[in-house]
C-alpha cells in the first residue's frame, strides 16, 4: 500500500522539548537540556511507526511530549486536525481517551495497592464510561482480550510475572477504545521468550481494533518486525525516516548504517563475515550538543560543512528522508 | 530456591565459552558460586566440585580464594556503576589488585594501570587515573572494569552480562576490544549473556541454561545451525531477523519461566514444550551426547524423532 494515499492521523511539526538547567538560590536558568530538538513527522492511520535510538536520544521524551504529558517547548502536534499543544486542560482531558500509552516497566506503571480490576477500570471511571455491572463486564472482557483469565480482577500486580503485568498495562490502555497508542519500550524489561508473546499480542489487537502505533524501542530487530516505517533519532533529532524495508536494506545516514552494523546477529557464520562500522567515542550531552550536525563528533565521514551547518531534512526517494550533507 | 542444579562443564585454555539463558536460569549464580562470591548464608553450595588447575575451588578457604579471585580469575560484572567504588579514584581501584596479588610497588602499579587503560582504549590514560567513576561514561566505566579484571594477567575471565547495560554502538566497541585482547593475551573467557546475537559473534562453544540446568551444549556453529533442545530451537525462532525475510508473525514460547522455589522433579521445560510426553513429567533428562561434541538434555531425539 502506498503510504502517500493514507490519511494522516497525527502530524508532528518542529516539536521541541527543552528542560531548563537552573543554578543558585534564585534558580536562574543557565542552560537547557535539548531532549527533543525540532522533530517533524506524520503518522498514518492504521500504521506502526517505529522510533529507534540509543538511550538519551530523546525518543521517550518525544513520545511523552506528543501526548502532552510534558508541555512542549515549541512546535505543534496535530491530532486529527486539532493542535494538542494549544488545548486547555479540560479540552485535553476530553481528548485523552483517543490516545493512550503503554509504558516500559510494568512493575512501576501499575499501582501495587490497586487490584487488577481497579487498575483497568480507572480510566473508565475517570471518563464516566460504563456503570456497575457493565463496567465489570468490560474489565473482564479486556482481560480476556489480552489473553488473561477473567477471574483475575481481584488480584494484585505482584501476583503476576513481568509478561502478565505488561498485558495488564495493555488492557488498561485499551479500556477507552483508543485509536492511537504510544508503546514506549513495551518489551525492554521482558525476557526474550516472553517478548515475542507480547509483540504478537500487540499486533493482534492492532488488527482487531484498527489501532495506530508509535512504537518506541532501542531493539532494531523487533522494530523491523513490527514497524511499517521507521524513524531513527540521534541526540534530539530525527536523522532518517523511511519504510522499514528500505531503511534496513539501504540505510543512508552514517549513523543508521553504524547502528545497524553494530547489532549482533544470531548467526555465527554471518557474524564472522560481517563488516562493522565501529563508532568512536560517546554520545555528546544533550545539554551541550555540537554545532552543525549533531552526529559530527562520531561520524566517520564528517567534513567541514558538517561542523558549521545543520543538515536539512531532505527527501531522497519515495517516503525516504535523511538529514545528512553527504547523502 | 534451587538456583543451580548439577551443572557440569569444562573450559579449555584460551577458549571462549558462552553461557546463554534468560533471567532466573541460574547462569550468574553458577559463576558466582565458583568463586564463592555469594553471601553464605543464605546461599549454600550443597554439592559439587570446581577444578581450576587441579585445585578444587569449592574446598578452598577464604584466604586461599582471595589469591585466586581477581588474580588468576578475573571478573567483569554487568553494571559498572555499582561494581566500582564511587569514592575511590580509578587509579586506586586499578592498582589495588596488583598491589595485593603481584606485590607491585605503588609506582609500578600506577605505571601498569596507565598501560592497562591504554590497552582498553581510554585516551589520556595517565591523567585519567586520578578521576572518579562518575567522571566516566557507561562505556568507559565498563572499559575500566575490563582493565581491572585484566590487571593480574588472569588465566580465566568471567564476564557476567558485561554489555547488557550499554547501547549497541558502545557494545560494539567493547566486543571489539575483548576480541582484540583475547588474541593478544590468550586468556579463557566465560561470557554470560541473554543475547544470542552477542554469543554468536564471540563464542567458540555455547552452553544454554534453563531453570538452573544446562539443557544444551555445543560448538557455536553447530548450536545455531542445528539446535536440538526444544528450548534452544524455540528461542532462536522467537528472535526477529535483521536481514532477509520478515516473518509475518513471531513464533513464541508459551507460558512462563519455571518457579525455582520447588525442587525440580521433571524436565524444567516440560510445561512450555511442544513435544512433552508422559515421561518428561516424571524424570528430568540428564545431558547426553547427541552428535559430535553436542550434548542435549532432552528425552526426545530430534534426529530420529524417537522418545526416550
Amino acid at each position: 500500500m502506498s503510504s502517500e494515499a493514507r490519511p494522516v492521523l497525527l502530524k508532528v511539526e518542529g516539536l521541541t522539548k527543552h528542560f531548563p538547567i537552573t543554578k543558585g538560590v534564585f534558580r536562574r536558568q543557565v542552560g537547557a537540556v535539548k531532549a527533543v530538538d525540532g522533530i517533524s513527522f506524520d503518522i498514518f492511520k492504521g500504521e506502526t511507526l517505529g522510533l529507534v535510538g540509543e538511550s538519551g536520544c530523546g525518543k521517550s521524551t518525544a513520545g511523552r511530549v506528543i501526548l502532552q504529558l510534558y508541555p512542549a517547548t515549541g512546535g505543534n502536534v496535530i491530532y486529527q486536525g486539532r493542535d494538542l499543544t494549544s488545548l486547555s486542560k479540560e479540552e485535553l482531558r476530553k481528548q485523552r481517551p483517543h490516545m493512550q500509552m503503554i509504558f516500559q516497566d510494568p512493575q512501576d506503571s501499575l499501582n501495587p495497592r490497586m487490584t487488577v480490576g481497579s487498575i483497568i477500570s480507572e480510566p473508565l471511571v475517570e471518563h464516566g464510561k460504563f456503570k456497575g455491572r457493565e463496567r465489570r463486564e468490560r474489565v473482564e472482557q479486556l482481560l480476556e482480550s489480552v489473553g488473561m483469565n477473567r477471574e483475575y480482577t481481584n488480584r494484585y500486580p505482584h501476583e503476576f510475572s513481568g509478561g502478565q503485568r505488561q498485558r495488564i498495562g495493555i488492557a488498561r490502555a485499551l479500556a477507552l477504545s483508543p485509536e492511537f497508542i504510544i508503546c514506549d519500550e513495551p518489551i525492554a524489561a521482558l525476557d526474550v521468550s516472553i517478548q515475542a508473546q507480547v509483540v504478537n499480542l500487540l499486533e493482534d489487537i492492532q488488527e482487531e481494533y484498527g489501532l495506530t502505533y508509535l512504537f518506541i524501542s532501542h531493539d532494531l530487530g523487533m522494530i523491523r518486525h513490527i514497524a511499517d516505517r521507521v524513524a531513527v533519532m540521534y541526540l534530539g533529532r530525527i536523522v532518517e525516516l523511511a519504510d522499514s524495508e528500505s531503511l534496513y536494506s539501504t540505510p543512508q545516514h552514517p549513523y543508521t548504517q553504524a547502528l545497524l552494523s553494530a547489532v549482533p546477529i544470531h548467526d555465527p557464520k554471518l557474524e564472522k563475515t560481517r563488516k562493522r562500522v565501529i563508532l568512536t567515542g560517546d554520545v555528546p550531552s544533550p545539554a551541550n550538543p555540537p554545532s552543525g550536525c549533531h552526529f559530527n563528533t562520531r561520524c566517520p565521514r564528517a567534513e567541514k560543512r558538517c561542523f558549521n551547518d545543520s543538515p536539512e531534512w531532505r527527501y531522497i526517494g519515495p517516503g525516504h528522508n535523511v538529514a545528512c550533507h553527504l547523502v | 530456591m534451587h538456583a543451580v542444579n548439577g551443572i557440569s562443564f569444562d573450559l579449555k585454555k584460551g577458549e571462549l565459552l558462552g553461557v546463554v539463558g534468560e533471567s532466573g536460569s541460574g547462569k550468574s549464580v553458577t559463576m558466582m558460586s565458583l568463586l564463592k562470591l555469594l553471601p553464605m548464608p543464605p546461599a549454600e553450595i550443597v554439592s559439587g566440585t570446581a577444578k581450576f588447575d587441579d585445585q578444587d575451588l569449592i574446598q578452598l578457604d577464604t584466604n586461599q580464594l582471595r589469591k585466586i579471585r581477581g588474580g588468576k580469575i578475573g571478573f567483569i560484572f554487568q553494571d559498572p556503576m555499582t561494581s566500582l567504588n564511587p569514592v575511590l579514584t580509578i587509579g586506586y581501584q586499578l592498582a589495588e589488585p596488583m598491589r595485593e596479588h603481584l606485590d607491585l610497588s605503588r609506582k609500578q602499579a600506577r605505571k601498569r594501570s596507565a598501560e592497562l587503560l591504554e590497552l582498553v582504549g581510554i585516551p589520556m590514560a595517565d591523567s585519567r587515573l586520578n578521576d572518579y567513576p562518575h567522571q566516566f561514561s557507561g562505556g568507559m566505566r565498563q572499559r575500566v572494569m575490563i582493565a581491572i579484571a585484566l590487571a593480574c594477567d588472569p588465566k580465566v575471565l568471567i564476564a557476567d552480562e558485561p554489555t547488557t547495560a550499554l547501547d549497541v554502538t558502545i557494545q560494539a566497541q567493547i566486543l571489539d576490544i575483548v576480541k582484540r585482547l583475547r588474541k593478544e593475551l590468550g586468556m579463557a573467557i566465560i561470557w554470560i549473556t541473554h543475547d544470542l546475537g552477542v554469543v554468536a559473534g564471540m563464542a567458540d562453544r555455547v552452553a544454554v541454561m534453563y531453570g538452573g540446568f544446562i539443557v544444551e551444549e555445543a560448538p557455536v556453529n553447530e548450536l545455531y545451525a542445528n539446535p536440538k533442545h526444544p528450548y534452544t530451537q524455540g528461542l532462536l525462532k522467537t528472535l526477529p531477523n535483521l536481514e532477509g525475510d520478515r516473518a509475518e508473525r513471531l513464533e513464541s514460547i508459551i507460558g512462563q519461566p519455571p518457579d525455582l522455589h520447588q525442587k525440580p522433579q521433571a524436565c524444567p521445560f516440560a510445561p512450555r514444550c511442544s513435544n512433552t510426553f508422559a515421561h518428561c513429567l516424571q524424570e528430568n533428562p540428564s545431558l547426553i551426547n547427541r552428535g559430535k561434541n553436542h550434548k542435549v538434555a532432552c528425552w526426545w531425539n530430534p534426529d530420529s524423532g524417537e522418545k526416550v
